[in-house]
């Protein structure tokens, strides 16, 4: 086998590739020349300074913006190329994404958030004759299991607080059964308490689905990272395990502050 | 007690109101004796039929505005258009009885028409105007709509541009070589589906279809907003990006809310003509699509009655203020909408629920007060 047929065999077994990403907004360029390849099964955490381009690629890969250049393919197997769909599309491939800001559907109950997540037929006709089965209240009951909210199921999602909204997000993405879950800044706005359980409901995620992380908090990221990935001005600056990134001289100078300017 | 669910009660709303204006007030104008405090005069009744489309033009846009957020300050073009769809029937209807006993409808002969435009012709068939009714409009919105959605246009971009589109339609329409009669439309008409419009038996029946189309429109409203199609038009409402990334394309979602509405203002507005005798293009400038917004607003958003209370009290009004303070009409409304938007967001409808905690809370600063005297 030449070595570039291996590189095409690996390549098979990528949950998504990213190669040559290019985005420029203004003429900033936001995502430079970005490679980026993330295994089936695997939980990858992205950290990186403000503007390093973080939430830009999310919203590259679920086709919130499209690329100036380059290629997303959403594997295994014969990728499916992103560049050119919408988000609709994209998300019934099995890509889900939490927002940074909990966004959950503040007038309905939390039993509806997630009902109407579902991965069900999502055309309009069919959701005007929707009747919930046996097997979707199984699932939604499943779902509030999972992210400890059963007693919480009638209550409408706008009064629940921060750190509950953002569970439900979750598990409004769990609803999906997605493939691959684009997380951004999970941990935002919660108390220690809330952050932990955060993490072990990711870390419990891993291996069954593919997660992409997006987090700030380093306690945090040191909890749930296998593999961290390090952004800065739109491409790779390094990857590897935590411990690795954080002692890296280069990563130190651009991301966790200034102190061998001291 | 027995507790009833809020669906429950207000399909039990629903019951009454259509009982009361299918039943009860084509009954009372039949049947009750002249000068009985319950008789429903002649005169009364064509003016509540004209109110009833109003109602159905409120109950569209709060489909739109009230449950999917979408504030389309156009929604009057959507009833104009029906009712010029249907006003071109009955201007053919005419015939040779017009002040120039032509075959032309008599602004043609003014304007010195020779024969009738190449697109009228089809208007002398009942069945083609009532389809008319229904896809002019329709197509219009599924046209506009398509376009704005699919640009991502939304919140005050999108009611401004609704606006500017009425806006547009009404110039257009004010033009006499637009061949729908300029800025006098329509009017004069004689007969509707063969008989004398004037009649009242015939207003009285167009008042009954009036009432049993409202009706259907509530039911509909009400079997929607249980459906999962009506979860998520208030989920694209709160927070329509989730929506987006949870599947579903929204933009096909709100193009079909748009239409549908469109329609429904349309079917209100072909109602409306043959019961005021005419259609012109007052009925597209802005500020007649801004008092729909009122009715809505003053009735109570994102409610299933409120629109049709809205739309019966604010029109009541309009009737009793223009008549004996005619001067004073807009100020009156402005004043209306200001005080509804700062103190009561729900409307008439919410008032209840209002007062009912404004009393919970005097109550218990009351019983807090009594305690700390008893303490003293």
């Amino acid at each position: 086998m030449s070595t570039q047929e291996k590189a095409e065999a690996k390549k098979k077994e990528f949950i998504l590739t990213c190669e040559g990403l290019n985005k420029s907004f203004d003429g900033f360029k936001v995502i430079n020349d970005l490679n980026l390849y993330i295994d089936k099964g695997e939980l990858r955490t992205i950290i990186g300074p403000n503007g390093a381009g973080k939430s830009t690629f999310l919203d590259l890969i679920t086709g919130r913006i499209r690329p100036d250049s380059g290629t997303i393919e959403f594997g295994p197997g014969e990728g499916v190329a992103l560049t050119k769909m919408r988000e609709y599309q994209i998300n019934r491939l099995g890509i889900s994404r939490k927002f940074q800001t909990p966004s959950v559907y503040s007038d309905h109950t939390v039993y509806d958030n997630l009902l109407m997540s579902l991965n069900r037929n999502r055309g309009a006709f069919a959701a005007l004759f929707y009747r919930e089965s046996a097997a979707d209240r199984e699932r939604i009951d499943e779902i509030l299991e999972t992210i400890r909210m059963t007693e919480k199921r009638s209550l409408i999602a706008g009064s629940l607080s921060h750190g509950q909204k953002q569970w439900l997000e979750i598990g409004m993405l769990l609803a999906q059964e997605p493939k691959l879950l684009l997380v951004d800044e999970p941990a935002a706005g919660m108390t220690d308490e809330e952050t932990e359980r955060t993490g072990e409901l990711l870390l419990s995620l891993a291996g069954s689905h593919s997660l992409i992380v997006i987090e700030h908090d380093m306690v945090f990221v040191r909890q749930i990272a296998t593999k961290v990935t390090v952004l800065h001005q739109g491409s790779i600056l390094r990857e590897g395990t935590i411990d690795h990134v954080q002692s890296d001289p280069k990563v130190v100078e651009v991301y966790l502050g200034r102190q061998h300017e001291k | 007690m027995i507790k009833f669910s809020e669906t429950q009660r207000s399909l039990a709303g629903i019951i009454a109101v259509t009982f009361f204006l299918v039943v009860a007030m084509p009954a009372l104008n039949l049947f009750g004796s002249e000068g009985s405090f319950l008789h429903i005069s002649d005169y009364q009744l064509n003016l509540w039929g004209k109110y009833l489309c109003y109602a159905v033009v409120a109950v569209s846009l709060n489909l739109l505005w009230g449950y999917t957020g979408l504030l389309c300050l156009g929604q009057g073009l959507f009833f104009a258009l029906g009712g010029y769809a249907f006003g071109m029937h009955l201007m053919l209807m005419i015939g040779e009885q017009g002040a120039y006993k032509s075959a032309l409808p008599d602004f043609m002969v003014f304007l010195g028409y020779k024969e009738l435009p190449a697109h009228w012709i089809p208007f002398k068939s009942l069945s083609f105007s009532l389809l008319a009714v229904l896809f002019v409009p329709g197509i219009v919105a599924g046209v506009f709509g398509f376009l704005a959605f699919r640009a991502r246009i939304k919140g005050v971009y999108f009611a401004i541009i609704t606006q500017a589109l009425t806006y547009a339609a009404c110039l257009l329409f004010f033009q006499n070589s637009f061949t729908f009669g300029g800025n006098n439309g329509f009017t004069d008409f004689k007969t509707v589906l063969g008989n004398e419009i004037f009649a009242p038996s015939t207003q009285r029946a167009l008042f009954f279809i009036s009432a049993v189309y409202l009706s259907l429109c509530l039911f509909l409203i009400w079997w929607l907003t249980k459906t999962k199609f009506g979860k998520i038009q208030r989920a694209i409402r709160d927070s329509e990006n989730r929506v987006r990334f949870s599947g579903y394309s929204t933009t096909t979602y709100k193009l079909i809310i748009f239409v549908v509405a469109a329609i429904m203002a349309g079917i209100a507005g072909a109602l409306y003509v043959p019961q005021v005798g005419i259609i012109n293009p007052e009925e597209m400038r802005p500020s007649k699509s801004l008092e729909i917004v009122v009715w809505v607003a003053v009735g109570g958003r994102a409610t299933i009655l409120g629109p049709v209370i809205g739309a019966i009290f604010v029109n009541w009004l309009k009737s009793y203020s223009t008549y004996h303070y005619p001067e004073y009409w807009l100020i009156i409304l402005g004043a209306l909408f200001v005080l509804v938007v700062l103190f009561m967001p729900n409307g008439i409808v919410g008032l209840p629920e209002q007062l009912k905690g404004f009393y919970r809370k005097h109550r218990f600063r009351f019983q807090q007060k009594k305690e700390a005297a008893a303490e003293a």
